[in-house]
């Protein structure tokens, strides 16, 4: 039972820049995901307008029936979101955890050029490890 | 150079130092010169003579790990050798919406007591979202 169906990130301008997907429901094809994630961007940059108070800073968590969408905006713009199973635990954790690996396998490749599709084998070899440590202490429990 | 760095380095120092947004660009401003060098330089630094608006100020190092045991030749009398610094720090400024200007006031490598950067705040460029151009 996985509990994460799949991760993306996108960049400031709203381009997805890496798709993950764990489960094997809801599998995307390139083109579909492309056009998630920007719809994703804009629905998050249209709720910040939305918000009643101001300072907001979009879209943290959307619940639905079947899966949970978490969200994570950095200050320089990147954005990390994971749909996982409803209810899933410490997926704030686990998206601060990407932006770190995201700090230090992608960022520091000198070939990775910024804003432009992650093809970073490390990143790849280090998120699958994260994703992994968070399964068994969910499994665990 | 520099501005290459900083607009990798700035994300790196959010993820591993846990800060929220900063307040007003004197935050910013202490932030980079303490938790910012330390991180990444290992020494601190000190913010001082902030001028009226609150746009400019000085950042003090008394210790800069770039240029020991560096010694300028003749030839090169006129080379800011520190300068990657302040592009790491425009670059990584401007990354979070702040245009800023950043320059050497004082370098012991070209004679002074002490190493000072001045920082300035140009303008505050938040993201805006084009919703209105239809108008």
């Amino acid at each position: 039972m996985a509990a994460i169906y799949s991760l993306y990130i996108i960049n400031k301008s709203g381009g997805l820049i890496f798709y993950k997907d764990y489960g094997s429901k809801g599998r995307m094809d390139t083109n579909d995901s492309l056009r998630v994630a920007s719809l994703w961007h804009s629905m998050h940059a249209i709720s910040q307008q939305l918000s009643p108070t101001t300072g907001c800073s979009g879209i943290e968590l959307l619940e639905a029936d079947t899966f949970d969408l978490h969200c994570f905006q950095s200050l320089t713009g990147t954005k990390f979101f994971v749909v996982c199973e409803p209810g899933t635990q410490h997926m704030e954790a686990l998206l601060k955890v990407v932006y770190e690996l995201y700090t230090d396998y992608v960022l520091k490749n000198p070939f990775y050029e910024m804003e432009m599709p992650i093809r970073c084998e490390l990143f790849d070899i280090n998120l699958t490890q994260a994703v992994q440590k968070d399964r068994v202490v969910l499994l665990g429990r | 150079m520099g501005y290459n760095i900083g607009i990798r380095l700035i994300d790196e120092f959010l993820a591993k130092s846990n800060v929220s947004r900063c307040v007003d660009f004197k935050e910013t401003a202490e932030m980079i010169a303490k938790v910012g060098f330390k991180m990444f330089l290992g020494v601190t630094a000190s913010v001082m003579n902030w001028d009226a608006d609150g746009t400019c100020c000085s950042i003090v190092l008394e210790d800069n790990p770039l240029v020991d045991f560096v010694e300028l030749p003749d030839t090169c009398q006129g080379l800011y050798y520190c300068n990657i610094l302040s592009g790491v720090i425009r670059g990584a400024l401007e990354m979070v919406a702040m245009k800023t200007e950043v320059t050497w006031i004082r370098d012991m490598l070209r004679g002074d007591d002490a190493y000072e950067l001045q920082v300035k705040l140009l303008k505050q460029v938040p993201e805006e979202y084009p919703y209105k151009d239809d108008e």
